[in-house]
């Protein structure tokens, strides 16, 4: 008999046990994953600041984006965007594998741990994704004189707090899902591409008719990218907005946890 | 008798309008190798994912190492290693990374795990794959890999379900032997299986099931003493013969079983009864005399065969 077994801290510590389990397989991608979390965002800087920036400035100046460059006028949301796909790739895939394609969650499940456990550490492994990505985009965002070193470096944890608000909901759903035929392309197409597109990404919200704007307001992404400007060039929305994107990330972050905790614990009791 | 590690009494579970355990009573013993045997779907998984303290059960009382699993389930899993019917193993990751990091979730220190590591690799013979991906193992490594797995925090109790399904012969034997090591070290096996071979070989006490029920319970020996006789001759006439010739058989000996392939004879002298037949002028094309098994065991009790 081991009586080498202290379940009181495994009952404290369990999340972390499997967040860095998390870690350890995420870390057989690492290539891949910094090819990504480099390319990407040079591929957007390069095809903005060179072309759509200079275009978009020939025609109107900066008077659409209250008076800043617009390759940093759309730079919050691309870092904002950017925690909101490594936030979901590091919850959905492990999710569904978790639960039907390889069963890990119940070989986890057999041990001390619990169900809530590993919906937090999930999350907590995809959250430091997330750290990653948007730190690198920054540093680029650095490189190519997009931003100034400074208050800019608010764009980081503000972009993450966006990433840890869509995926705390979509790590739910993710639990959620039964058949997953069709879900990532039902996701990508027709969840993440009108959000980014539709979220004041490349325009202010204000400037699409108002019955498209409900799409913005629903959408992590916009309320992330408005507070990053906000913190970083001082927009000038108001500190009663400031609030209400504050409230409504953090009430996705809960509500999401919360959901997600409960069918975890739920699917793996069946 | 010492107080059982496990106590079941009147365990149901429900699914919708399904019931997959329909009120099973059952205790085991430390240092017992106790089985669970019946066919697919007769609730050997559910009930064993009860015990394994992660499913909820719908009624009746479990205690296992004097807990009820459902209110303390962590804790009651710190005494378990538990080896699915499905190797659930993180296949991205090497044998002994795997070992580790299942090690981590019972919180152990890593000195301690990897002192177990070593211990593990030679009982599940892996030594040599010990940095390879878990994805290229073959199915009785993989097999091996997770009962190791389930071993990396010295449980009290493993509970093992079908072992050895979907394995080659020579797998099986590998591991039955393995299998048997543990149980001469005195761990506690819970073991489910629809092979009545496994079960001889493996369980010191067994109980049959059928259909979310206990049919009976005893030693593989006791119950083959109880339900069966002695040896059995196994005729085959034909497909379409066997029928015609089954109702002059049944005269002869004490009971019979009519399989569409071939005629189940009940006898206590399986050769003796063999001459009778021949002196009959009925001429089988093949016929065998063997011992009674708990495959006839549970065709007695139940009217089916356990691998249909």
């Amino acid at each position: 008999m081991n009586t080498g077994i202290d379940v009181p801290q495994i009952q404290r510590f369990g999340a972390l046990y499997i967040a860095s389990a998390r870690l350890k397989s995420m870390s057989k991608w690492k290539a891949i994953i910094a090819a990504v979390d480099i390319g990407n965002p040079l591929f957007y800087l390069i095809a903005v600041g060179i072309g759509i920036g200079v275009l978009v400035e020939q025609g109107s100046g900066t008077s659409g984006t209250n008076g800043i460059k617009y390759i940093a006028f759309i730079a919050p949301a691309l870092l904002a965007s950017t925690a909101i796909t490594g936030v979901m790739d590091e919850t959905v895939f492990p999710t569904i594998e978790g639960f039907k394609w390889r069963k890990l969650f119940f070989a986890q499940n057999a041990t001390p741990i619990t169900g809530r456990q590993i919906a937090i550490g999930v999350y907590l492994a995809a959250i430091c994704r997330a750290i990653f990505s948007v730190s690198i985009y920054y540093i680029l965002l650095l490189a190519f004189n997009v931003v100034d070193f400074g208050v800019s470096a608010l764009l980081v944890p503000v972009a993450i707090f966006g990433g840890a608000a869509f995926g705390a909901v979509i790590l739910f759903a993710a639990a959620k899902i039964e058949k997953d035929d069709q879900f990532f392309n039902i996701l990508g197409r027709l969840v993440i591409m009108p959000m980014f597109l539709f979220s004041g990404t490349f325009f202010p919200l204000s400037s699409m008719p108002i019955y498209l704007q409900p799409i913005g307001w629903v959408s992590p992404l916009w309320h992330a990218t408005e507070l990053g400007r906000e913190a970083a060039y001082d927009y000038g929305i108001s500190n009663v907005m400031v609030i209400v994107h504050l409230i409504f990330l953090s009430t996705l972050v809960a509500a999401g946890i919360v959901l997600a905790m409960r069918q975890f614990e739920r699917r793996l009791a069946k | 008798m010492s107080k059982p590690l496990i106590s079941v009494r009147g365990l149901t579970k429900v699914f919708g309008d399904f019931t997959a355990v329909d009120g099973i009573d059952f205790d085991v013993a430390k240092g017992e190798s106790f089985g669970l045997l019946g066919p697919n779907g007769a609730g050997k998984s559910t009930t064993m994912r009860i015990l394994a303290a992660t499913s909820t059960r719908t009624s009746g009382t479990v205690e296992i190492l004097d807990k009820d699993p459902e209110k303390f389930g962590p804790l009651v899993r710190a005494h378990l290693g538990v080896v699915p019917q499905q190797d659930n193993l993180d296949g991205e990751l090497t044998v002994s990374e795997n070992l580790y990091i299942y090690g981590r979730y019972f919180g152990l220190s890593k000195k301690f795990i990897k002192a177990k590591i070593e211990e593990l690799l030679e009982f599940a013979q892996l030594e040599e794959k010990r940095d390879v991906k878990v994805e290229a193992l073959s199915g009785g490594m993989k097999r091996r890999l997770t009962i190791a797995r389930g071993l990396v925090s010295e449980p009290d109790i493993l509970l093992l379900d079908e072992p050895t399904t979907g394995l080659d012969p020579q797998a099986r034997h590998i591991l039955w032997d393995r299998l048997f090591r543990l149980k001469e070290q005195g761990v506690t096996l819970v073991l489910t299986t629809h092979f009545m071979d496994e079960a001889e070989q493996l369980c010191d006490r067994l109980v049959v099931m059928d259909k979310g029920a206990i049919m009976a319970e005893g030693t593989p020996q006791g119950l083959i003493k109880e339900y069966s006789s002695k040896e059995v001759l196994e005729v085959r006439f034909g497909s379409d013969r066997n029928k015609e010739v089954a109702p002059q058989l049944s005269q002869m000996c004490e009971r019979m079983e009519t399989l569409p392939d071939r005629i189940l004879m009940y006898t206590e002298d399986g050769e003796k009864l063999l001459e009778q037949i021949a002196a009959a002028k009925m001429h089988p094309t093949t016929s065998l005399v063997r011992r009674s098994s708990l495959e006839d065991v549970f065709l007695r009790l139940t009217g089916r065969t356990l691998i249909e």
